[in-house]
Parts: C-alpha cells; structure tokens; sequence
C-alpha cells in the first residue's frame, strides 16, 4: 500500500496526459464526423453554383425564370422553367391537399382518442409505409392508382400529376402524422385537464386547445411535408410523366423539376452542353426553393413556440 | 452356364454402350469447343425498337452457348451510345445511325466500331382502335401535328371534317433513336419537335397509353405495332400510288415511305476480338433473317446479311452512312461501296 502511492502519484501527471491525448483524439474525430455533413453540403453548393453559373453565362437569368417554354432538348431551344415549376407545384398542392388534414387527422387520432392497443399497430404501420422505398411508390402509381383514376376519369392520361400527387401524399404522410403526433403529445397534461375540467368535450379540448399549443410543430411539420414533397423524384418521374406544360389539370402529363433532372441525367444528353448545364440550374433553383422551406420552417417553429414550464 | 453367357452378353452390350457413351462425350466436347466451351458476358444496351430483336438473338445463342451471358438494356439509342461511346458496352442496338458528334466521343476514347444493318423498320402511325374518322394521313398533316409551332390541339385542326375532339399525341422520348428519325423525316431536322406530347423510352407504355385513351394519336417502331394489332389502329401514309399501311411487304419493297428505315448493331473492335463476341455477332447476323421475322420486324435481303456479314468478318470500322440519308436508301449500293474502302 505505502509502495504503491508514491509509484501512482509519479505516475499521475503522466496517466493525465495520456487521459488528454485519448479524450483529444476523440473528440477530434467526432468533430471530423460532424464536419462531414457541413463540407458536403458546402461542396454540392459550390458544384451547383459553378455549374448554374456557367448555364447563366448563355441563357439569361430572366430567360431562365420567366420563360413559359421548357424544350433545351428539342428544336428550337427553350430555356423557360416556369413549366417545370407549374409541374412540381401541381404535385406539390395536390399532395398537400391529401397530406396534411389527413396526417394532422391521424396524429391527434392517436394521440386523443386511440386506445393503447390501436395506437400500437397503426403507429409501426405508419412507420412501414415511410420505409417504402419510392420506386415502389412510382410503380404503384403507374399500374395500380392510374388505371383506377381512369376508370373514374376516361380522359386521364396514362402520366398524370394527381396519380402521382396521391402516391407523393401517402409518402409524407408518416412524416406529416409523426411530427404532429410528437408536438401534439408535448402539449402538457395540465393543459387537457382544466380545459376537461371546464366542460369541454374531446374535441374541443383537440381543436381550442392542444392543436393551438403545438400550431408551430404542427405547422413546421407540413413546412417540412412540402419540402420533402417538392424533391420528391423518383415516384414522380415515373407516374407524372416527361411532358413540361403550364397546366393545372391533374390529369395530364406534367414534368417535375426533379424528373427533369433525372431525364437528363439518365439520357444521351453529351456532358458540358447547355442542354446538360440546365440540370444544375434546375438543381440551384430545386436547393434555393427547398432551403427557403426549411428556413420558414425553423422560424415558424421559433415564432409560434409555445412554452410551457 | 447359361447365367455366365447372359453376364458375358451384358458386359459386352455394356462396352458398347461404353464406346457410345465415349463417342457421344466425344461429340460434346467438340461441340463445346466449336461453342459452348466459350464463356464469358457480353454487353448489349441502346434503343427499345432494336430490344425485340437483341432479347430473340441472345435468348436462341445462348441457349447453344449456355457458358455465355448477353446481356440486353434499353437505355434508347442515344442513351446506350453514350455507354458505348467510353467502351462500358460491347453492343449497342440502334434505330438510327451513329451521329458525327459520338463517331468523335468514340475516337476520343479510343473506340473502334463495326456498324451492321440488321432489319428494316417502319416507323409505324397510330390511334386508338375506337377512332373512326382517320383512314389516312399525308405527310404534310403529320409535319403540321408535330412541327415545333404546331398549333393543332384538336382533330379538326388536322384535316376539315374530323371531329372537333382533343388530340392526345405519344411518341418516344428525346433519348430515342425513333424519334431522332421521325423528326428528320417527318420534321426536316432532327429533335424539331413541339413539346407537349407524352413521352416514354418504353414503347409499351405508348402501347398502353394509345390503347387506353380514344383521342390518342403517336408512333412507335413497327414490331411494337405488329405485336398489339388487335389493340391498335394503323394509320396508312398517303404517298403518290395511294394510301400505304407499314407491313412486312410495304417496307421490304420501299413503298412504305419516308418512314422505313434500316436498324443497326454497333460492336466495338475491342469487344470483337474477344471470341465470345465474335461467335455471338456471326450467329446474330447469320440467324437475324428468321429471328427478325419472328419478332415483327421485316428481314434485310440475304445478298445484305451477307454484305454485312462480310464487313464484320474484315472488320470494316466506322459508318457507311455518315452524312447520307438512310431515308430509302439501297442498302446495297452503300454497303458494297463502303466495303472496297474496307481494310
């Protein structure tokens, strides 16, 4: 015991150093880790920016925006984005349309009004149906939600955006029903309570109370539906078709931005054309608009927060 | 006595059977090196109009040549140009002719290739079977539907007296080589086209969507035609002798026009050298006349398959139609001019 002390508190100083080194290292690395996601983000910015930049070089910028013809691939040429856009926000309000009441409706079922015993199916369901890969969700469209739409309406085409819509829908709308379900079950017990107290009813407590409180989770969550609903590619490049117009008729054949890109990508279009330049500034306008989301989104979260402590 | 005669008998028979045996493994071992002892995968990939009759070829040789893959993708003509053009492919299937700007992509990159004539092609009009108002069509109606200004958006638009309905058009995507030709032809230049038609690479979906919907009007490669008749309505071309429908006769004798067209393989001089390659590409072209047959399309005359066959063997590199048209051309003339060019 007496020979062991001296030996450890020699021994102390050193131990310490290695204790730093190690805890250094560590923390190095996870910096590394973390750092990994900003670098990217920042590289495909800067690819995007240089490449959008060339692009703009030959086709002005008010070309590119206000344009009503989408053709960089046939003859004559057009440069106007404004179709691809048309098609986006038509997938985009349609499956919103369908999303997020339906998705609000399934989050405050669950968190109100299911008994444990519901809850604990439809919650790990709900979870399957967002692990679908979209692929699936783009042939399910094409040959199963398509063929039914053209039963109702003869005069569908066989792309079509409200197919496409409905399939984007149901793909956002676990995220839609999960974020809700989590701010709606943050809204504090005490709350439900006096108002139950009052003499409201269930769904006064739901409609006057605990959605008001949680309105910036909810509303950040259908920000962030619609987000997610605008990058959407690979469902819409099936179903919706490779048609770019300025329509909003669900039952035509739209193009996406994103399918857009995927056209162009996958096809013969030589590398370092125009042609294939506006890809990346269809990308840049994709990554403007859906940061913008994102940003609304986190404001709207920080400006309607309701806390309670 | 008797026993040990029946077993001595059975021996023999069972040395006979032997020697069969031996001469039959024989016979199949020289059979496999004639073919089946090659292995190896061969890569085929461009337009869907040429599939039908790349997916027939490499079912059949494969079947003889079971140590051999070919594998077939549809990426459109163009689409597969741009693998084969950095050598990803050894076959690229294409319904129209290699274009200059790839020819130098593939120099670029070091890539030689042998181009072979396979079948012909008609580029086939279509509606819906329900439609009962168009028994024909001119050129210069397809050219006002299609031209890049078109204004048409309804029948009556096309020819007074048609019904005052919506025109639905479908036609294959900007990677096809279909529809590089029918703009040439139809058009006058190439990718001259108005935008808002629906599009597919995968010609059944334009089977489907003209199937489906009553208003429909677009074009698709012959074979896709001939294999959904029942399902579809062709439209004849007006030409000077009268109206004329794609069929095996009309293209084969050139009076299908201007829509009749050659269809070609393309094969990399490095692919060629490896002998799996070289065995697939004679089979291809010494059984495309039945194969072609088989699949819908219309067969070249055998004194061409045998041209072409002769440009494979002497390994004849670049295009024999670079700059000329291959609208109704004599498949002939150009192949055996281009052959005394050869190597």
């Amino acid at each position: 015991m007496t020979n062991g002390s001296p030996e450890n508190t020699a021994g102390l100083p050193l131990n310490k150093t290695r204790f730093q080194w190690k805890e250094e290292t560590i923390r190095g690395a996870l910096f590394l880790c973390a750092i990994l996601s900003v670098a990217t983000t920042l590289s495909i910015m800067a690819v995007l920016a240089t490449e959008a930049f060339t692009f703009f070089e030959n086709v002005s910028l008010s070309e590119f925006l206000l344009g009503k013809k989408w053709t960089p691939l046939l003859v004559p040429r057009s440069f106007g984005v404004l179709p691809l856009i048309c098609g986006t926000l038509l997938i985009v309000a349609g499956a919103a349309l369908i999303a997020l009441p339906v998705g609000l409706a399934t989050a405050i079922y669950l968190g109100e009004y299911a008994p444990g015993r519901i809850r604990s199916i439809v919650k790990p369901v709900l979870e399957v149906l967002a692990g679908i890969p979209t692929v699936v969700y783009g042939y399910f469209a094409l040959t199963f939600i398509t063929p039914l739409l053209r039963s109702v309406f003869p005069s569908t085409q066989i792309f079509n955006a409200a197919s496409a819509s409905i399939v984007v829908s149901i793909m956002v709308l676990p995220m839609v029903a999960s974020l809700c379900d989590d701010s709606l079950r943050a809204v504090p017990l005490p709350l439900r309570q006096g108002a139950y107290a009052l003499g409201a009813t269930s769904f006064e407590v739901t409609t006057r109370v605990v959605v008001p409180a949680s309105l910036s989770g909810v509303i950040a969550s259908f920000v962030l539906a619609l987000s997610r609903a605008i990058g959407e590619t690979m469902a819409v490049a099936l179903a919706a078709g490779a048609t770019p117009r300025m329509t909003l008729n669900p039952l035509e054949s739209i193009q996406t931005m994103t399918a857009y890109i995927v056209q162009v990508s996958l096809g013969d279009t030589p590398a370092g054309s125009v042609e294939y330049q506006t890809i990346f500034a269809v990308a840049a306008l994709l990554f403007v608009i859906t940061l913008m989301m994102n940003v609304i989104a986190h404001h709207v979260l920080r400006r309607f927060r309701e806390v309670y402590e | 006595m008797i026993g040990n005669m029946a077993s001595r008998l059975d021996e023999k028979v069972g040395y006979v059977g032997a020697a069969a045996v031996v001469i039959c493994l024989a016979c199949g071992s020289q059979n496999a090196e004639n073919g089946s002892g090659l292995s190896g995968t061969i890569h085929a990939d461009g337009s869907s109009t040429v599939f039908p009759i790349a997916e027939a070829v490499a079912e059949e040789f494969q079947g003889e040549h079971p140590g051999i893959r070919v594998t077939v993708g549809i990426s459109g003509t163009g689409g597969g140009f741009k693998k084969f053009t950095v050598g990803e492919t050894d076959i690229n299937n294409a319904s129209r002719t290699i274009k200059s700007s790839e020819i130098a992509l593939a120099t670029e990159n070091g890539i030689d290739f042998i181009e072979l004539p396979v079948a012909f092609d008609g580029i086939s009009i279509l509606v819906n079977s329900k439609n009962d108002f168009v028994d024909s069509m001119t050129v210069a109606e397809l050219k006002k539907i299609w031209h890049p200004e078109s204004t048409v958006k309804k029948w009556s638009d096309v020819r007074r007296g048609w019904p005052n309905k919506r025109i639905n058009l479908y036609g294959p995507g900007t990677d096809s080589g279909t529809f590089d030709y029918f703009t040439k032809a139809i058009n006058g230049e190439e990718r001259a086209c108005r935008a808002d038609f629906t599009a597919s690479e995968d010609d059944n979906v334009l089977v489907q969507g003209i199937a489906g919907d009553e208003n429909a009007m677009g074009y698709i490669g012959y074979a896709y035609y001939a294999e959904n008749k029942s399902i579809l309505k062709v439209v004849p071309i007006e030409t000077e002798a009268g109206p004329v429908a794609p069929s095996v006769e009309t293209i084969n004798n050139g009076t299908y026009q201007p829509l009749s067209r050659p269809i070609f393989i393309y094969v990399t001089t490095k692919a060629a050298e490896r002998p799996e390659v070289d065995v697939f590409v004679k089979y291809y072209i010494e059984n495309a006349g039945a194969l072609v047959t088989e699949v819908g399309y219309v067969p070249l005359p055998e004194e061409v398959y045998q041209l072409v066959l002769g440009r494979f063997e002497n390994r004849t590199t670049g295009s024999a139609f670079l700059g000329k048209k291959t609208v109704g051309v004599d498949l002939v003339d150009i192949l055996s001019s281009s052959q005394q060019l050869g190597p």
